[in-house]
């Protein structure tokens, strides 16, 4: 007897659309989550054996931040709200008017840009143990927000641009002209927190 | 791709001028938070406790930790090693201030506070 029978074929008509229904759901299912953050660089811990002098930074080229654990802002010797830190920190970054309370300026020659008055200014900021996270993160973020702005003026007037598309040597150079001077005082327990 | 367990739990704060971590490779990565689950609450309370790989530690690990993390790159890559501080936005300071003062100890100095992107407050 001769068998008859064919094999059958397999009907892929549907394999396209199975094949797409994977891909969708890897694609929904697969997370790529990527980090943010406020990035710093913390001071290298001092040398034991050697005592750290104190340092000698004159009155006006300081701002001290601080924020108690109630949350609450002191800076440069006023209680002042979050909203408000900003334009302070950049008043005191820029000192446009050349006021004597604010810092002085230092002439520095800087490649690309030339000769240019570098802030002497350092801002303190300092916390209590009982300081929540989110009102550091917040403080933390104002500053930075502060330089950001100063910089971006600054490429703005040098190189007519913003500062973050400026090129490698360009954006050295600023970093130079307006360098982020953040000092975090070594934690002390002010109002006896936790 | 796969990511360790989160044994606690945290709302990251959010600020508006967050950089994104590049290299992952290079990121070492701290928790700090309340136990996530109710055995974990049971067995160590409500107390903000501090996560290194996928247990709880204690400051005094962190120096090892680092170390550790250190060994798993390639030397020219050390240098910019990066930690990640991924903070409940409820934490106090005080913890916080201490994983900073470990983590200059054991020369980390590279950090960045994991926070959320906002356009703004309010």
């Amino acid at each position: 007897m001769i068998d008859k029978r064919k094999i059958q074929e397999i009907n892929a008509g549907s394999m396209a659309d199975i094949s797409f229904l994977l891909l969708i759901f890897f694609l929904v299912a697969t997370t790529m989550n990527v980090d943010t953050g406020i990035q710093r660089v913390l001071p290298p811990m001092p040398d034991e054996s050697q005592k750290q002098a104190p340092m000698d930074i004159k009155k006006r080229n300081l701002m001290l931040v601080f924020v108690s654990k109630f949350d609450h802002i002191m800076a440069g010797g006023e209680a002042i709200d979050i909203s408000q830190l900003k334009e302070k920190a950049k008043t005191f970054i820029l000192n446009a008017s050349n006021d004597e309370d604010l810092p002085e300026k230092e002439i520095v020659k800087i490649d690309i840009i030339g000769d240019y008055p570098v802030s002497k200014g350092v801002i303190s900021l300092q916390n209590d143990r009982g300081t929540s996270y989110n009102m550091y993160i917040m403080v933390q973020n104002e500053l930075t927000r502060a330089f950001n702005e100063v910089r971006d003026e600054v490429a703005q007037a040098k190189f007519g641009k913003k500062f973050t598309e400026l090129d490698e040597d360009q954006r050295k150079a600023i970093q130079k002209a307006v360098p982020l001077k953040i000092s975090e005082a070594e934690p002390r327990n002010i109002e006896g927190g936790e | 791709m796969r990511e360790q367990e989160v044994l606690v739990k945290f709302t990251l704060p959010s600020a508006t001028e967050v950089q994104k971590l590049e290299k992952k490779s290079l990121v070492s990565y701290i928790q700090i938070g309340q136990p996530s689950t109710k055995a974990l609450v049971a067995k160590w309370g409500t107390a903000p406790r501090i996560q290194l790989n996928d247990s709880y530690k204690t400051t005094q690990d962190i120096l090892e930790f680092v170390a550790s993390e250190r060994d798993k790159l390639s030397e020219s890559d050390r240098a910019q090693m990066t930690i990640c501080i991924k903070a409940d936005a409820m934490t106090r300071m005080g913890i916080i201030t201490d994983v900073k003062q470990e983590l200059r100890r054991a020369n980390a100095l590279k950090v960045s506070y994991a926070a959320a992107k906002t356009l703004g407050y309010e």
